[in-house]
């Protein structure tokens, strides 16, 4: 009887973590990763012309950004967003004796309130990995225009060349696997708000750093992981 | 003799090295409504939290129906839980959902009754505690103080309990509608057949509500008895918190003999 059944699993709190955490991450995921493609292109290009070494902007701006910089930004902009408003949700819940109330009504607060956040983040982090980084490509392919002459057309093409499919994939996988470490951090800090203000910030503040010190570090393990897949030998 | 509706016996609590509760017993019958007084830093709301399953204690057992709170597996600890409710201090009202939804969630829980038949026991409860349809659209942070607890009220009681536990219900409430607040209850307590226990240290709440009075103190329930009983009893707490001019002003208003000589 302890099994869960189907339709115990909570899906509006999944959906709804889905739109928050996700679809409202977009824009400003899409801000950053211009940005960022643009800025790293423009430095990279200011080096490369030295060298005439011009059109290896295509595998910088690529490989940097499909395998790294997608991922780990994505991750960092999650885990302030998303991280911290677990953890203050959480932590509120235990304030008011919201989650107190669930207990005492015999609900699972792993399945109620961890789990949506943890399966939403595991979805939502890696479609933000790949809208966040199709964006940045298209930062550093007008920035490699503007500043090395580099046409779109022969960036499109040279770009599947030079950056094989497996390091998208990695880009994807470290989005789940960050999505999940942060989800899962958010709600640990978020459970254990003791119910004053000071705890609250405490914690959120704990959280936040945690979740972007352990993305880092599963970066990490990643880059050691993955050294012999999708890289130019 | 029938079980009693919850059974508390050799209770330790202990917080740090400070021993919250000591052995301490008592055994609530159906149909009393409990109030549990005792000095702040007693152990009174610790040992509302232990009955409703919110803390373990250190030693000891709760029963509640004659079952014990854990164990058995999920379903079990579920089906138990259905049958009481708590109001906390403050409601508690999940601030993510309308009244409406605040009710209807244990109901949803039970996935036992489609969305019309929420619809209209829901709509029951919210007459129940005297509020109007139109209350439940409104949000848990538009709420009055007194409006919270009543949509907390009518949530705990959404289904059907036998038990209602309490926890300070007229604390942060004026006197005008605390005293509204405590006919519902006893009215309410009395329509349903519950069995209520509540921790107060409001004497205005207490007179008015409690058949009976458990009294903690040295760490153990220093006199369970009716509060007639319990103002005979000589003890420097019951003295302090049951014979002060206030409390004799409080008990004077609600009816009862305040002096006992």
């Amino acid at each position: 009887m302890s099994r869960v059944s189907p339709a115990d699993l909570p899906r509006r709190e999944i959906s709804a973590n889905l739109y928050k955490s996700g679809v409202r991450a977009m824009p400003v995921t899409a801000l950053v990763g211009f940005l960022i493609g643009v800025v790293l292109s423009y430095l990279s290009a200011l080096q490369l012309k030295q060298f005439g070494a011009d059109i290896f902007i295509v595998n910088i701006i690529g490989l940097g950004i499909v395998r790294e910089l997608g991922p780990v930004l994505v991750a960092i902009l999650v885990a302030g967003r998303s991280g911290s408003a677990m953890t203050a949700q959480l932590g509120v819940m235990r304030v008011t004796e919201e989650i107190d109330a669930l207990a005492t009504m015999g609900v699972q607060r792993g399945l109620r309130l961890v789990f949506p956040k943890v399966v939403a983040l595991i979805v939502a982090l890696p479609l933000l990995v790949l809208w966040s980084t199709a964006i940045a490509l298209i930062g550093g392919m007008v920035s490699a225009q503007v500043q090395l002459d580099i046409s779109y057309g022969f960036f499109f093409q040279t770009l599947p060349r030079v950056v094989p499919a497996a390091n998208l994939w990695i880009g994807l996988a470290k989005g789940a696997v960050f999505g999940m470490f942060i989800a899962l951090v958010a709600c640990h800090f978020g459970l254990r708000v003791r119910p004053n203000t000071e705890s609250l910030s405490s914690n959120t503040t704990a959280s936040v750093v945690s979740a972007i010190t352990v993305v880092i570090i599963l970066d990490a393990f990643f880059a050691i992981a993955t050294r012999s897949i999708g890289l130019p030998s | 003799m029938n079980t009693p509706v919850i059974r508390i016996r050799d209770l330790s609590t202990r917080f740090g090295e400070v021993w919250i509760h000591k052995g301490l017993d008592l055994a609530i019958e159906r149909g009393e409504m409990v109030s549990l007084v005792g000095g702040s830093g007693s152990g009174k709301t610790t040992l509302l939290r232990m009955v409703v399953g919110l803390l373990l204690p250190d030693q000891g057992d709760i029963e509640i129906f004659g079952e014990p709170l854990f164990g058995g597996g999920i379903a079990r600890e579920r089906e138990l839980r259905q049958r009481f409710g708590v109001l906390f201090q403050h409601g508690a009202l999940f601030s993510a959902f309308s009244v409406f939804d605040n009710i209807a969630f244990p109901l949803r829980e039970l996935k036992r009754y489609d969305e019309d038949a929420i619809h209209d026991l829901v709509m029951l409860k919210l007459s129940m505690v005297e509020l109007l349809p139109r209350h439940g659209r409104l949000m848990p942070a538009e709420l009055s103080g007194g409006m919270v607890k009543r949509v907390a009220l009518a949530r705990a009681l959404a289904l059907e309990p036998e038990l209602l536990l309490l926890d300070e219900p007229t604390a942060g409430l004026d006197p005008d509608r605390s005293d509204s607040f405590v006919r519902l209850i006893r009215m309410l307590g009395e329509e349903l057949g519950l069995t209520v226990m509540l921790v107060t240290h409001d004497l205005d709440t207490l007179a008015a509500l409690s058949t009976k009075v458990a009294v903690l103190a040295e760490q153990r329930i220093l006199a369970y008895g009716s509060i007639d009983e319990i103002m005979h009893i000589d003890h420097p707490f019951i003295r302090n918190f049951f014979l002060s001019e206030r409390s004799v002003r409080a008990l004077q208003n609600s009816g009862l003999p305040a002096v006992p000589n």
